[in-house]
């Protein structure tokens, strides 16, 4: 780890003003940048600690959604019992990831934010295209079960590992931000985070100095939830395919709307738009949800060592819509 | 003589580990500490071109920067000893680079943090050569042993095996794989180093003090009356802290040319590559047998890794040689060549993983036979050692297997593969035999009088977690007749008396054995009105012809119940028993908590531990516990662990025989096998992750 200074901003403004500073970064929760700091792949200059800014509120939106301060912790959206009873995906994502206390100490803001894990990303003697760009990409011909089957490219294959993310997805999250050129603005989601391409450094669209203030979630959309998490231990391991499935039917069993998001599969949170689209009026039922898990990975590509996420992926997908259908 | 030894009390040593009092290595606390880091080669094999330290000497607060361009002298290594672990180490001798991982190498400064910031700074460039990494490719390097790491010849032969296997009436022939595997014990290499004068005190994270002892005196050229090592408190160890490493010898070495005590703590990612590891293997494994179920043949034949920079031959077929009767025979065991990191002992070397093969080919031989696994097993039972033709000082593995199925309910278990459907979950049940060499090694205690009813032990024998403090104080106590709290043990200093350490399940029963004999001398004394006040006793032990005369194993059966998820292949163990012959148990508690976490570890491997190779870089990837996984609580409910009463009269006058080890084995052949009848997947590669199942599911 480099030796860096530390400023403690006592409101966005100033953490937003501190944020020119040359090498600057914001730390909320650390959990996942302290880790990268220790092994030299964040060499930040400076510090800008902004997890004790008034960001901690989950307030009711006039429109019925709700809007979640960038600091809030895991721990507290998980357990907000709004979220609990309107959004039941989001709390199932967030309790399907890290540990309790890794939960305790992550914001929503840093969640979304959270590097990849994978393993050539941590090790600085390897070539990394995200950590070192132009260096290569290990991945793509080495130890690559836990790497990405859609959104790759030939420079990255990174999986983004968001649980919480994936469910925010689904739910069509919009991001507020202060700070950055335009000093503040709403986006979608899906307009957050980059695909690699030839760029696998700039994860999200976030400007330097930008800063998450708040999660918005809009009302949330008619039909029954869940996020279905498959990974290699009943706890505390990343996804290797999950699921966050949202499915509204009418009285004839036919599909009124519905909603995919997959993570674990992805070099991003990852909505599958033409899945959701084409279980449009279709009835509810094996061939329909399998249907759209052939849909969702028809683009995917496997590097070897994750082929088997594309058929896990197919068979979790035709599953979590199963199980929305089943009789309560 | 009130009853103490067995019975289930609580660790003496509980106390002061949960309130911080118990001191481990990186926890002592003295004047003007420096910190040492460690920085590690990024090439597998090769030498060092150059070293530019200057940036990382110009850093605030850095006292030294220590490479092989300005080490001090140091004994060199040599490639074989009596005794491996009291070896020379040197430290960075050398431009040479053998593994990916190598320190090369040591900052130490006023702090941690700067320590390991200028340490990431130097700059280092390699000439890196071609290597080999791949323990499977058409080139590699295949070594014929003549003996593996504890001495015993590598291969054996009787009858003949293949025409067994042409005339038999039924016969598997499969062939498993293990991965490497990492101890990952929770505390981290770790040493302090202080020298007052002439003599260095060096407090380090080792399972034997009196190797570590001869091994630091010797590299560093300090007769060994000069030097104290201290090992109080460890961690956990499970045979990676058997070897010294760089961190006790460099904290040594900086200590010594700065005048100051200094610390050397390896980092996790360090672990995976600094120190040994299991080494992978290849496993094939031949069963002939009559319609009825009669083995007539049994071979196991394994290929593992070795290192280029130190030889290790895991004795992965010793289970073989012992565990079932077969009139045709034939172990055998090679090596590959490799430029990998060194392998060494990790719990139960050779049965963990010789077992994982062992034990699922017979159940693969049982469903052939369209037989009971345990029956098939009951029917091979030997009446002697099968290859030795000596009898067994006690063997209870029938009444392990007969017990334990009464008890998990084996019964309600169908043959079926897939005929168990609960909900989401294919539901299957599956046992494995446990088999682990019982060894006893010279020891000597010292037990000393304070008052009529408290004494001191001393030995130089470790406690890595498993309960030897009270073990100890309730043999005291009980052949002394003086209350457990009178007593006190003084353990891990290299000025006590010399006894094996920890390792290889030998301790309890080496190092017990030898206090039984120190009390029983003291008491004779006392009960003639000697002392008691300062009266003190010697005692010894070591193996004699009974270790030659009858063969000393501990036995288990595991009993594992799975589920696995019929979309996803996901698997998770639902319960999991075993039943335990372990000779006489010294403390209830503490050996029941040595064998659930062998099967637990059990489980682990046949799960989920893989510490993978990247054959084009030589080195391990997943070198974390986020990426290398063991059990989370999650994965290991209802786990339990019962123990036969047994005394075993051939194996030491306590009666006992290892149980630190015995847990582990045959455990994960157990979880392969409740998968197998669960789903119907024969997975011969470890470990079972959900994409090897998936293709068997539907």
């Amino acid at each position: 780890m480099r030796a860096f200074t530390y400023e403690r901003a006592k409101d966005v403004d100033a953490a937003v003003a501190a944020a020119q500073n040359p090498g600057a970064r914001f730390i909320a929760g650390g959990t996942n940048l302290l880790d990268l700091m220790k092994v030299e792949v964040e060499k930040p200059a400076h510090l800008i600690d902004v997890s004790r800014l008034p960001l901690k509120d989950i307030v009711d939106a006039a429109d019925g959604g709700l809007t979640i301060g960038a600091m809030v912790t895991n721990t507290d959206l998980a357990a907000d019992k709004r979220v609990i009873e309107r959004y039941p995906i989001l709390t199932r994502a967030i309790v399907n990831g890290a540990s309790a206390q890794l939960r305790n100490q992550a914001s929503t803001g840093g969640n979304l934010l959270q590097r990849t894990r994978c393993p050539y990303f941590y090790d600085v003697s390897k070539p990394c295209n995200k950590r070192a760009p132009g260096s290569g990409c290990s991945a793509l011909q080495g130890i690559n079960r836990m790497n990405a089957v859609l959104g790759g490219s030939d420079a990255c294959i990174a999986v983004h590992p968001s649980d919480m993310a994936v469910a925010m997805m689904a739910l069509d999250a919009r991001i507020e931000t202060k700070g950055g050129a335009k000093g503040g603005r709403t986006l979608p989601i899906a307009e957050l985070y980059r695909l690699p391409e030839r760029t696998p450094e700039r994860e999200t669209n976030l400007e330097p100095g930008e800063l998450i203030t708040s999660v918005i979630l809009p009302p949330a959309p008619p039909g029954r939830q869940t996020y279905r998490k498959v990974r290699d231990r009943a706890s505390y391991a990343f996804a290797l395919v999950s699921v966050a499935a949202i499915l509204d039917i009418d009285d004839e069993r036919k599909v009124r709307g519905a909603r995919l998001a997959l993570g674990g599969v992805g070099t991003v949170p990852w909505r599958a738009r033409d899945a959701e689209q084409g279980m449009s009026g279709a009835v509810v039922g094996d061939k329909t949800f399998q249907a759209a898990g052939e849909v969702a990975v028809a683009g995917a590509q496997g590097h070897g060592g994750n082929d088997f996420k594309i058929p896990l992926a197919r068979r979790t997908i035709a599953r979590a819509f199963t199980d929305l259908t089943a009789k309560a | 003589m009130a009853h103490v030894i067995g019975e289930p009390i609580d660790r003496i040593d509980g106390h002061a580990k949960v309130t911080g009092k118990a001191v481990y290595a990186a926890d002592a606390k003295t004047q003007k500490l420096a910190f040492g880091a460690i920085a590690t080669a990024t090439i597998a094999y090769g030498e060092i071109t150059s070293i530019d330290a200057s940036e990382a000497r110009r850093q605030p607060g850095v006292l030294m920067v220590m490479t092989h361009e300005n080490a001090p002298e140091q004994a060199p290594w040599v490639p074989k000893a009596e005794d491996p672990f009291a070896r020379p180490k040197p430290q960075l001798d050398s431009k040479k680079i053998q593994y990916f991982g190598q320190p090369v190498a040591l900052v130490v400064a006023e702090t941690f943090e700067a320590a390991r910031e200028a340490a990431a700074l130097i700059q280092i460039t390699y000439l890196a050569n071609k290597g080999a990494f791949d323990i499977e490719a058409p080139d590699r390097e295949i070594k014929d042993p003549k003996t593996d790491v504890v001495g015993k010849p590598a291969a054996s032969k009787i009858g003949d095996i293949d025409t067994a296997m042409r005339t038999a009436a039924v016969t598997v022939d499969s062939t498993y794989k293990t991965p490497y595997q990492n101890h990952n014990m929770m505390e981290p290499h770790a040493s302090t180093a202080e020298w007052t004068g002439n003599m260095l005190t060096v407090r380090s994270a080792v399972q034997l003090v009196e190797s570590a002892h001869q091994c630091i005196a010797t590299t560093l050229k300090v007769p060994p009356d000069q030097v104290e090592v201290i090992a109080e408190f460890i961690g956990g160890g499970f045979g990676g802290k058997l070897p010294v490493y760089g961190d006790a010898i460099l904290a040594a070495l900086a200590a010594r040319e700065l005048k100051r005590p200094v610390k050397v703590v390896l980092t996790r990612q360090q672990m995976f590559h600094v120190t040994t590891h299991r080494g992978a293997s290849i496993q094939r494994v031949r069963l002939a047998a009559t319609q009825d179920g009669t083995l007539t043949g049994i071979a196991h034949e394994s290929v593992a890794q070795t290192a280029r920079a130190d030889d290790f031959v895991e004795p992965i077929v010793a289970p073989t040689r012992s565990l079932y009767a077969a009139p045709n025979r034939l172990t055998a065991q090679q090596t590959v060549v490799l430029d990998l990191p060194i392998p060494g002992s990790m719990r139960a070397p050779g049965e963990a993983i010789g077992l994982l093969a062992l034990e699922q080919a017979i159940d693969e031989l049982a469903v052939k036979l369209d037989k009971d696994p345990i029956e098939l097993r009951l029917k091979n039972e030997p009446k002697e050692d099968p290859e030795k033709h000596i009898p067994f000082s006690t063997r209870n593995l029938v009444a392990c297997l007969q017990q334990g199925a009464e008890r998990f309910g084996w019964n309600k278990r169908s043959a079926k593969p897939g005929a168990n459907k609960q909900g989401q979950w294919l539901v299957g049940m599956g046992v494995a035999a446990a088999i682990r060499g019982n060894i006893l090694r010279k020891a000597e205690a010292k037990v000393t009088m304070n008052s009529a009813t408290s004494a001191t032990v001393e030995m130089d024998m470790t406690d890595i977690g498993t309960g030897s403090y009270t073990i100890f104080a309730q043999i005291a106590a009980e052949i002394l007749d003086i209350p457990l709290e009178g007593v006190t043990v003084k353990l891990g200093h290299s000025s006590y008396p010399i006894t094996p350490g920890s390792g290889g399940s030998f301790g309890a029963s080496s190092c017990g054995a030898a206090l039984l004999d120190a009390c029983k001398k003291l008491k004779a004394r006392l009960d003639k009105h000697e002392g008691p006040q300062g009266l003190s006793a010697m005692g010894r032990v070591e193996p004699g012809d009974e270790y030659k005369k009858f063969a000393q194993f501990a036995y288990g059966a595991h009993f594992a119940e799975v589920g696995v998820d019929a979309d996803t292949g996901e698997v998770r163990l639902r319960r999991m028993l075993g039943v335990f012959d372990a000779g006489r148990i010294l403390n209830a508690k503490t050996a029941r908590s040595q064998m659930i976490g062998g099967m637990i570890w059990g489980v682990s491997s046949a799960l989920f531990e893989n510490q993978e190779v990247d054959t084009r870089y030589g080195s391990f990837v997943n070198v974390d516990l986020a990426n290398y996984h063991v059990p989370v609580h999650a994965d290991v409910p209802a786990v339990e662990a019962i123990a036969l009463k047994v005394f075993d009269e051939h194996a030491n006058a306590l009666g006992s025989k290892g149980v630190g080890e015995l847990g582990i084995c045959g455990a994960g052949a157990a979880v392969s096998n409740a998968i197998y009848n669960a789903c119907g997947a024969r997975v011969r590669e470890y470990p079972i992750t959900l994409d090897k199942v998936l293709p068997a599911l539907g």
